[in-house]
C-alpha cells in the first residue's frame, strides 16, 4: 500500500496541460541543467517515439527547454520558452529517436556549453510528474529529484564510499537513500547518494578532493 | 506519533475517537508523517488553494485562440447563459460547471493550475468547492479544510484502487475527483464524516466504468466536459448524503470494485487513445488535423 502524503493528490502546482508530458518534461530539462557545468550554448533534444509524437499537443518541447534555463513547473513563462530561448541566444533542436528498451517516455538531452564541452542526460518521465534521470554521460543512475543529491564518479576500490559518507557525516548531513553503479570490476563507478539537506560547496569541495573520487556533483531537489 | 489510516472506516473511528471533522483527521494524517507542521501544512495547502482560485479567474477571462485545439470559450458561454436564463440545473450546479471548465481551458492552454489528483481532472475540485463556497458565503479557511478533506479521500482511493487513467480509466481521474468534492462539500455543508463518505461513494458509483478516450491523446475532448459533468455528480451527490440518503454500498466497497473494474478496462480505453470516442471518425479527423496537418 503505497504511503501517500495529501500534497500527492492535491498538487503539484502546474503547468498544464499533463503531468508526464509538461511537468515532468521541464523536471527533466531543470535536472540536466543542473548536471551541466557552465552556461549552455545549445541543446539537442532526441525523444523516444511516443513521447515525440504527442510533443506539440502537450508542450513538451516547451517544458524540457523551460527547465534546460531552470524554470520550475509552475512557472508561466514555460508557454513562452521559445522566445525566452532565443533572446537568451540558447539554440535548441528536437528530434525523433530510438532510445532502445526504454520508459515510453524518454528523453536524451545533449548540452553543449559555451567553452564547447559537451554533457548528455537520459530521463524519463515516469508519471504523474514523476521523472527519473538514468544516464549522465556515459554512467548508468537512478536519479529522481525528490532529494538533493550527490553524484560522485570514482575508481571502484574498496572505502570510497565510507570516505564519502564520512565526510557528510562529519557535516551532519543525513544520507536518506544510498546506490553504487559500476560497470566493470574496478573500472569507474558512480555512487548516487539523496540527503536531506542540501550541502555547502565547501562539502563538495572535500568530497572532490578524495583521492580516487573523478568528479562530484550536487543536484537540488526539486520543488513540486 | 503514527495515525494508520488505511480505508474509510480507519478515517470515520479516528473522527469519531477524538471527535474530530474529516478535515482534522487529514490534517492530523499529515501531520504524522513528521516532515511539516501544522502551519506549514495549511500554508502549503493554502497557496494551492489560492492558484486553483486564479486559475477559475483566467479561464473565465479566456484564452489565446489556437491555445487549446479543440475548445474555446466553454466557461464564458456557460456563465452568460446562467445570467440571463433560468437555469434548469439551477445556479450553484451550473456555475461549477463552468469553473471546471475555466480550469481545464486553463490547464489545455499551457496555463498554471493544481493536480488534483490529476491534471487531466484538475477542474472538478476548484470548481466543486469554489461553487459551494459562495453559495454557503464560506471563507478561504473552509476553503483550505476542503481541500485537507479531499486530500484525505484522495489518498484512501490511491492506497486502495487508483489515480491513473493508465491504470483504471477516468473513473480513476474524474471519478476519483468527484468523490473527493463530493466528500468535501457534505462536510463544508455541515455534513458528518459518514455523510461525506455516503457522497464519495455515490459519486464514484455514478462514475463507475468510466473509460478514458482522450482525442488525439491531448487533455481536451472529452475531459474538459466531464470535469464540468464530474463536478455536477459531485454536487447532487452531496445534496444526497446530506437529505440522509445512504449509499448501500460502503465507500470501501466501492473503492475495491473501483480497483477491480479499473484492472479489467482494455488498454484501449486507458489513456491510449485508441478507443471510444478518440476512435470515432470525428476523433480520428480531429487528430489528423491536429498533427499531420
Amino acid at each position: 500500500m503505497q504511503d501517500y502524503s495529501l500534497f500527492d493528490i492535491i498538487g503539484p502546482v502546474m503547468i498544464g496541460p499533463s503531468s508526464s508530458h509538461t511537468a515532468g518534461a521541464s523536471k527533466i530539462g531543470h535536472m540536466a541543467a543542473q548536471v551541466f557545468e557552465g552556461e549552455i550554448a545549445a541543446v539537442e533534444f532526441y525523444l523516444h517515439g511516443s513521447f515525440y509524437k504527442t510533443v506539440k499537443g502537450h508542450g513538451t518541447d516547451k517544458a524540457l527547454l523551460a527547465g534546460i534555463m531552470k524554470m520550475e513547473p509552475d512557472d508561466v513563462r514555460i508557454k513562452d520558452a521559445f522566445n525566452i530561448a532565443d533572446a537568451r541566444g540558447i539554440q535548441y533542436r528536437f528530434f525523433e529517436a530510438d532510445l532502445g528498451e526504454v520508459h515510453p517516455n524518454t528523453v536524451k538531452i545533449v548540452m553543449t556549453g559555451k567553452d564547447g564541452h559537451v554533457e548528455t542526460v537520459v530521463g524519463s518521465s515516469i508519471g504523474a510528474a514523476k521523472i527519473l534521470i538514468t544516464q549522465i554521460g556515459d554512467t548508468d543512475v537512478e536519479v529522481d529529484g525528490d532529494y538533493c543529491t550527490l553524484i560522485t564518479t570514482h575508481i571502484d576500490k574498496p572505502g570510497m564510499i565510507a570516505k564519502v559518507s564520512t565526510i557528510l557525516a562529519q557535516h551532519r548531513i543525513n544520507i536518506a537513500f544510498m546506490k553504487v553503479f559500476r560497470q566493470n570490476k574496478g573500472d569507474t563507478a558512480s555512487l548516487i547518494v539523496q540527503v536531506d539537506a542540501f550541502p555547502g560547496s565547501d562539502v563538495l569541495k572535500e568530497i572532490a578532493q578524495i583521492e580516487g573520487i573523478q568528479s562530484a556533483k550536487m543536484i537540488r531537489a526539486l520543488e513540486g | 506519533m503514527s495515525l494508520t489510516i488505511r480505508n474509510a472506516g480507519d478515517a470515520m473511528a479516528i473522527c469519531e475517537k477524538n471527535g474530530w471533522r474529516l478535515h482534522e483527521t487529514a490534517l492530523a494524517y499529515e501531520l504524522a508523517k513528521g516532515t511539516e507542521s501544522r502551519e506549514d501544512i495549511l500554508t502549503r495547502m493554502g497557496r494551492h488553494f489560492s492558484a486553483m482560485q486564479e486559475s477559475i479567474k483566467a479561464g473565465l477571462v479566456g484564452t489565446e485562440e489556437g491555445a487549446c485545439k479543440m475548445f474555446r470559450d466553454d466557461a464564458k458561454r456557460l456563465m452568460a447563459y446562467r445570467e440571463k436564463k433560468m437555469t434548469l440545473s439551477g445556479q450553484t450546479m451550473t456555475k461549477a460547471a463552468a469553473y471546471a471548465l475555466a480550469v481545464m481551458e486553463i490547464n489545455c492552454s499551457m496555463g498554471r493550475i493544481v493536480a488534483a489528483p490529476t491534471a487531466g481532472s484538475c477542474g472538478v475540485l476548484p470548481a466543486v468547492i469554489s461553487a459551494s463556497m459562495e453559495t454557503l458565503s464560506k471563507g478561504e479557511a473552509e476553503g483550505v479544510q476542503a481541500l485537507l478533506t479531499a486530500g484525505l479521500v484522495g489518498v484512501i482511493i490511491g492506497k486502495n484502487a487508483s489515480l491513473s487513467g493508465a491504470e483504471g480509466g477516468c473513473q480513476a481521474e474524474i471519478g476519483s475527483a468527484a468523490a473527493m468534492g463530493a466528500a468535501a462539500v457534505t462536510e463544508m455543508a455541515g455534513g458528518t464524516p459518514k455523510q461525506s463518505f455516503d457522497a464519495a461513494a455515490i459519486a464514484l458509483k455514478s462514475m463507475m466504468g468510466l473509460v478514458c478516450d482522450p482525442v488525439a491523446g491531448l487533455v481536451e475532448v472529452p475531459c474538459a466536459k466531464r470535469n464540468s459533468t464530474g463536478s455536477a455528480i459531485a454536487l447532487v451527490s452531496a445534496d444526497m448524503a446530506l437529505s440522509g440518503i445512504v449509499s448501500v454500498i460502503p465507500f470501501d466497497e466501492v473503492v475495491m470494485a473501483m480497483s477491480k473494474v479499473g484492472r479489467t478496462i482494455p488498454v484501449s480505453l486507458r489513456e491510449t487513445a485508441e478507443g471510444g470516442v478518440a476512435a470515432t471518425p470525428t476523433g480520428r479527423r480531429l487528430k489528423q488535423e491536429i498533427f499531420e496537418p
